[in-house]
Formats: structure tokens, sequence, C-alpha cells
């Protein structure tokens, strides 16, 4: 048995199913940051808000959600809360691809409430000066909230968020819990099927490095072609 | 719920101990305290050599540390525990594995915590003890590190939690810390997950949530003692 | 005591220092000062190697600081430096900041090194703080703690870098009045400042740089009495107008 056999990885069935399970990862990647970012964004500003119950309820979601690991929310979404929907719903769910669709919630919560602490941080950068002056122009606190402040807090954010975006991309592995057939899953299988596991993982090495390595990259070409411009 | 509660306590703190290995709360909370515990000497010396004047020091130790961050402590854990036997004919247990993957994770992390501090401290201490005639390593060690371990207490406190969080990922390759062992008895019980799910949920939930306060706390006390000299 | 000779830096393109020779004798107070950006600062660290040289040669004590197989260390804790920010470090006790590096480096035992910085602390009027913590101390106080600190180590030369300009006014008099015993008693000091009383009452000679270069030396009474060079006439008359 050669050491190292880069066939099985440029075609044939372990290449098709790793292949399967890197575009897997890279949908779920996708799907999670279209929903966690507006999360995110409306729990930032819940938590910034002048008005106390909705920081208190801000605040209580991100704690919930960040002191508990993704696995144990992964489990939850997908053994226990099928359990609370009503017959007709569940049915839905299980026919549907439920692994990946628990898997979206689990994953869009986690980094949703992850990114509003970074969109917080950049929220609380911006002077209050900012606000005042948009109130002083007669704008109403949504619309200075949505044209003033969101717009400088979000730029400030970037940074951040594209790190947590490598972090999402990076958590899509554990979703291979309850059986999403993503990348690791796929690597795991091969690695069963052939006990070739060096080829498997060096594949999976090899994607998860090359697209964090690009969104890191993406970070900086962003803080060098726009940077923060403080007033 | 009570019922359950009453039934499976003893097994979701410890596992099968003492009639087989250590599981359970009590394993998830003994190998993240260990892995912390163990990763701060590396931890330690790879933040020092991260901020090195010498090329030949920092570079490779800021390639290892973006590599490392760049892919999933999943990754890492398969590749430990299938790909390490083949190659060293050493079969370790879960938990050793487990171990071994947290140690180099937190050292990761934890050298950055330590570049940090020392570059956020200002290069009047680092110069005024050098001028006392103190060697470079005397000044880190009595000037530099003291203030930047204190400073980065809180940092500490939340790699804690992090590694807390992490400790669950060894559900995947079958060591019995508290999600693995939640599973179990929802397997056992069947018709309770959402009970069993929100118990556990709500132990990390106050595990590390109360970890958190504290690193809030100790961060707001340093604030108020502001050990600036200036 | 100390012989500069023909020393040059550069900050890249920038000629931070240019050509400077100069000797500070044995026992002299000089004052050195310029506007900002005058190399002032620059040249007083090079004496102790806290910045680099690019050219030229700096002895002290008739052994070039730059020679091969030097000890930096050595060489510092022969020289008692105090910054502009003071740096104490602020998780020592102001004792314990002027003990620290002479029982770490040897010279002394800790009984010894306690006793003599007790002294020390009298001597600057801060005994009493022994056991505070440099943020409960303020600036004036701070500043007096680092000069002992620099005392414990009994250097024979004393270098000041701006030890007043980070001070509130009410407490410049405090630190200046310590730095004016200790010229008394002897001490060879360099101080970079902009005391210009100070200078005018206690230097032996006063370097005016501008530029990177020395432009004037002199005694105090010429210096302040007959300045020669038109830079350092502005550089006075600026002053006198404040």
């Amino acid at each position: 048995m050669q050491l190292f056999d880069p066939a099985i990885l440029q075609s044939g069935q372990y290449h098709d199913w790793l292949v399967q399970g890197l575009v897997l990862s890279i949908q779920l990647t996708v799907i999670s940051f279209v929903f966690a970012l507006p999360l995110g964004a409306l729990v930032a500003v819940m938590r910034t808000s002048t008005f106390a119950p909705l920081r208190a309820i801000g605040a209580t979601f991100v704690e919930a959600i960040r002191n508990v690991p993704l696995l144990a929310h992964l489990l939850f979404w997908y053994f226990a809360f099928p359990e609370l929907l009503p017959d007709a719903a569940r049915e839905l769910l299980y026919a549907n691809n439920p692994e990946v669709i628990c898997a979206v919630i689990a994953l869009s919560l986690y980094a949703g409430v992850h990114m509003a602490e970074d969109i917080r941080s950049g929220i609380r950068a911006i002077p209050a000066t900012q606000l005042e002056a948009a109130r002083s122009l007669g704008l109403g606190r949504i619309a200075a909230v949505r044209l003033v402040l969101l717009p400088q807090a979000l730029r400030a954010s970037v940074p951040p968020l594209l790190s947590q975006t490598v972090n999402l991309w990076k958590d899509t592995s554990v979703a291979t819990v309850i059986g999403a057939a993503e990348l690791m899953y796929q690597a795991a299988r091969v690695e069963t099927a052939s006990f070739r596991s060096l080829e498997a993982f060096t594949f999976a090495t090899l994607a998860y490095l090359t697209v964090s390595l690009l969104i890191s990259a993406a970070a900086h070409l962003f803080q060098r072609c726009y940077p923060v411009r403080t007033a | 719920m009570l019922e359950l509660i009453d039934t499976y306590w003893l097994y979701f703190l410890v596992g099968q101990y003492p009639d087989g290995p250590l599981g359970g709360l009590a394993l998830t909370i003994l190998l993240s305290g260990a892995a912390l515990l163990l990763a701060m000497p590396l931890g330690l010396l790879l933040g020092i050599a991260r901020v090195s004047p010498y090329r030949a020091v920092n570079v490779p130790v800021a390639v290892l540390v973006h590599v490392v961050r760049a892919v999933p402590l999943l990754l890492v854990l398969f590749w430990a525990y299938f790909f390490l036997p083949a190659v060293t004919g050493i079969k370790t247990s879960q938990a050793t594995t487990m171990l071994i993957v947290l140690v180099l994770f937190d050292s990761i992390y934890l050298a950055e915590i330590v570049a940090a501090g020392i570059r956020a401290l200002p290069k009047g201490q680092l110069e005024s003890a050098r001028s006392l005639g103190l060697g470079y390593r005397a000044a880190l060690r009595h000037v530099v590190l003291p203030q930047t371990l204190r400073h980065g207490l809180p940092s500490i406190v939340n790699q804690l939690v992090s590694t807390i969080k992490a400790t669950s990922l060894g559900y995947i390759i079958g060591l019995s810390e508290v999600s693995f062992i939640a599973t179990q008895i929802n397997t056992l019980v069947f018709t309770q997950a959402v009970e069993v799910y929100l118990i556990l949920a709500l132990t990390y939930f106050i595990l590390c949530f109360g970890l958190s306060r504290l690193a809030f706390l100790l961060e707001r006390r340093l604030q108020r003692r502001p050990a600036q000299a200036s | 005591m100390i012989v500069l000779d023909k020393v040059n830096k550069y900050y890249g393109d920038y000629h931070a220092l240019v050509d400077i020779s100069e000797r500070v004798e044995h026992n002299e107070v000089l004052v050195v000062c310029g506007p900002s950006g005058s190399g002032k600062s620059t040249l007083i660290r090079t004496l102790n190697r806290l910045e680099e040289i690019d050219a030229g040669r700096i002895e002290i004590d008739g052994r070039d600081i730059h020679a091969k197989g030097a000890d930096v260390n050595a060489l510092r804790a022969g020289i008692g430096f105090v910054f502009q920010h003071f740096n104490l470090f602020p998780h020592l006790t102001v004792l314990e900041n002027c003990t620290l590096a002479p029982v770490k480096l040897g010279r002394a035992s800790k009984a010894e090194a306690r006793d003599y910085a007790m002294g020390l602390l009298e001597q600057v009027g801060l005994a009493h703080k022994a056991d505070a913590y440099p943020n409960a101390l303020s600036g004036g106080q701070q500043q007096r703690v680092a000069i002992a600190r620099a005392l414990a180590m009994r250097p024979p030369i004393m270098l000041f870098d701006e030890p007043t300009s980070a001070l509130d006014p009410e407490m410049v008099g405090e630190v200046l009045q310590v730095m004016r015993t200790l010229a008394s008693q002897g001490m060879t000091m360099v101080c970079v400042t902009h005391e210009m009383g100070f200078a005018r009452d206690v230097a032996d000679r006063i370097w005016f740089m501008s530029e990177g270069k020395i432009l004037e030396k002199a005694t105090p009474q010429d210096f302040f009495a007959n300045p020669q060079h038109p830079r350092a006439q502005q550089f006075l008359a600026d002053r006198r107008r404040d």
C-alpha cells in the first residue's frame, strides 16, 4: 500500500464523497452567514438600545447561546426541537434534509450572537455625538441608527466579522455530529472505507486552510482599502 | 423532569466511575482545567517567541499560530485520533488524545494573549528595567511578564470557557464527556429529549456564564486599580 | 568621563545626530537644551545604548561602550537613567522598585539593598511611602522615587531625560530640589531639560542643540547673558516670552 496516493483524491468514489462534503460545508457556511449577520445586527442594536427591557432581552439571548457549546446546540435542535413541533411540521422537517436544516439553525444562532458582539463593539466605537448630530437634523431614532450609526459601525466591525466568518467556516465541521454529510463527515467516511486517513485528512486540511486564509486575506484587503475613518 | 434528574444525576456527573473511567461533567471540568494548566508554560514560551525581534524565532511561531487557527479543532482531533496511531503505533485513549489536542490549541491561543499583553505594555517599562542593568530575560521575568499576566487574567479565564466548550467535541470520537453522557441518557429514556438537552444546556450555561462573569469582575477590578505609573 | 567622538545617528534618511564630538568631565553637571526635535533626547539615550549610533565612538570611563563583547547590561548598571514618564514598576511597591535591580543583579543582599534604598528614600523625602504602590503617588513623588531607584545602583553618572516635563507645575520644584542636592554632592550629571532656572543655578556647562548639532557650548553666565548662535538667541527669546 502506497504511503500517499493522490490518485484517490483526484477522481473516483472517494474523491466524489470529499468534494460533496466540501460543497455542503461551503453551503452551510453561506446559508448560515446570510441568517447570522442580520440577526447579529438586530441583537447588537437591541443591546445598545436606550430601552432597558430590550437591552435585557438582547443580553440574555447572547449569553444563553454563547455559553453553550455548538455541539450541544446541534444536539438540541436535532434531537429535542422536533419533539416540540406539531406533527405536521415534524413530518415536513424529517422529509427535507433535517440534518442540514438543524445545522443551519444552530450555526446561524451561534454565529449570529458572536457577530452581535462584534457589531456591538463597532457601535460602541462610534461616538455618541454622531447620533446626536443625526437627531438634531430631525432624523427619527430608527432612521438615525440605520443611516448614520450602522454604516459606520459595520465598517469598524468588518475585521472582527470576517474573523467570525472564519470561525463559522470551521464550526460547520461540528455538524457531523448530527449526521450532516459535510467535509469532516465525508473525510471520516473515506477513512472508514479505505483506511486512507492521510489522503482524506490532507484534503480536508487543505480545504479548510485555503478558505480560512482566503477570508483572512479579504479582511486584510478590506482594512487596506476601507480604513476606519474617525471623525 | 425531576424524576429524570433523580435517576441519572450521578451518571451525568461522573459517568461510569467507579465502574469505569471517569466521565460526565467531572471529566469535562477536569480535562479543561488540566489542558489550560499544561498549556500555560508552552503558551508563555510561544508568546515570548512571538514578540521576539529575531525573525528566525517569531516567524515560525507566527506561521504555526496562523495554521492552527485556520483549521477546525475537530480536524486536528481526527488527525490525532485516527492518523497518529497508524504512524506511531501507539493508540492513545480518547481522553489522552483530547487532552493533547486541547493543550495544543490552548497554548496557541494563550501565546496570542501573552504576545498581545507584552505588546500592550508601555515601552517605558522594558526600557527602565533595562536601564537599571537588568538583562532582557530578567526584565521579562520581573517586570514585563508579571504585569502582562496580571492584565491577561480575564482573557485567560475566557480561554478556560472556550476550552470547556471545546471538550464537547470529544463526543465525536466517543469520549464520555458530559454531552456524550447526555445523549446516552436520551437514548435510554427516549421520550424526554427536550428535558435532557435543556439540562445539558443549562449545565454548560451555569459553568461558562459563571466563569465569564468572573472574568468580567476581574477586568473591572484591574481597571479600578489603575496599574499605570504615569 | 564621557567622550563622544564623531557620533552620528540616522532614522532612515533623517540625520538625527550630526558629528557630535564632545566631552563630559567628572563631577560636571551638564545641561542639554534646545527646541523639540533637536536630538537632545536621542543624544542622551545613546549614552546608555537605549539608542544605537550609526557612526562614531562613545567612551565612558575610558572604555568604548560599543566594543565587541561589551556587556550592555553592565554598562547600564553603571549609569543611572531617569525618564520623562518615570516608568516605575506598578506591580511593585516603592521600596521594591528600588531594591529589584541591586538584588537581582547580585550587587547586594536583600537586607543591604533595603537599608540603602530606605536611606535614599529618606533623602528624597519619601521614606514614609516605602510600602505604597506607585499609583498611589503623585507625579512628583513618582519621579523622586525614580531618582532614588536609579541611585540605588550607586552609579557614578546620572542621566536625566526631561525629568520634569510630564509634571504639573507645582511638582516641578520638589524634583529639581532633589537634582540640585545631587549636583551639590558632586554627581556627574547630564540633564536634558527646559528648566532654565535650574540650568542657570546648577549647571557647569550648557549645550544648545538644534537639528542634531550642538550649536553652542557655554557656561550658564555666558549662555544666558550673551548667546552667540542666532538660533540660541531665538530659543532664549522665546523662553523669556513664556
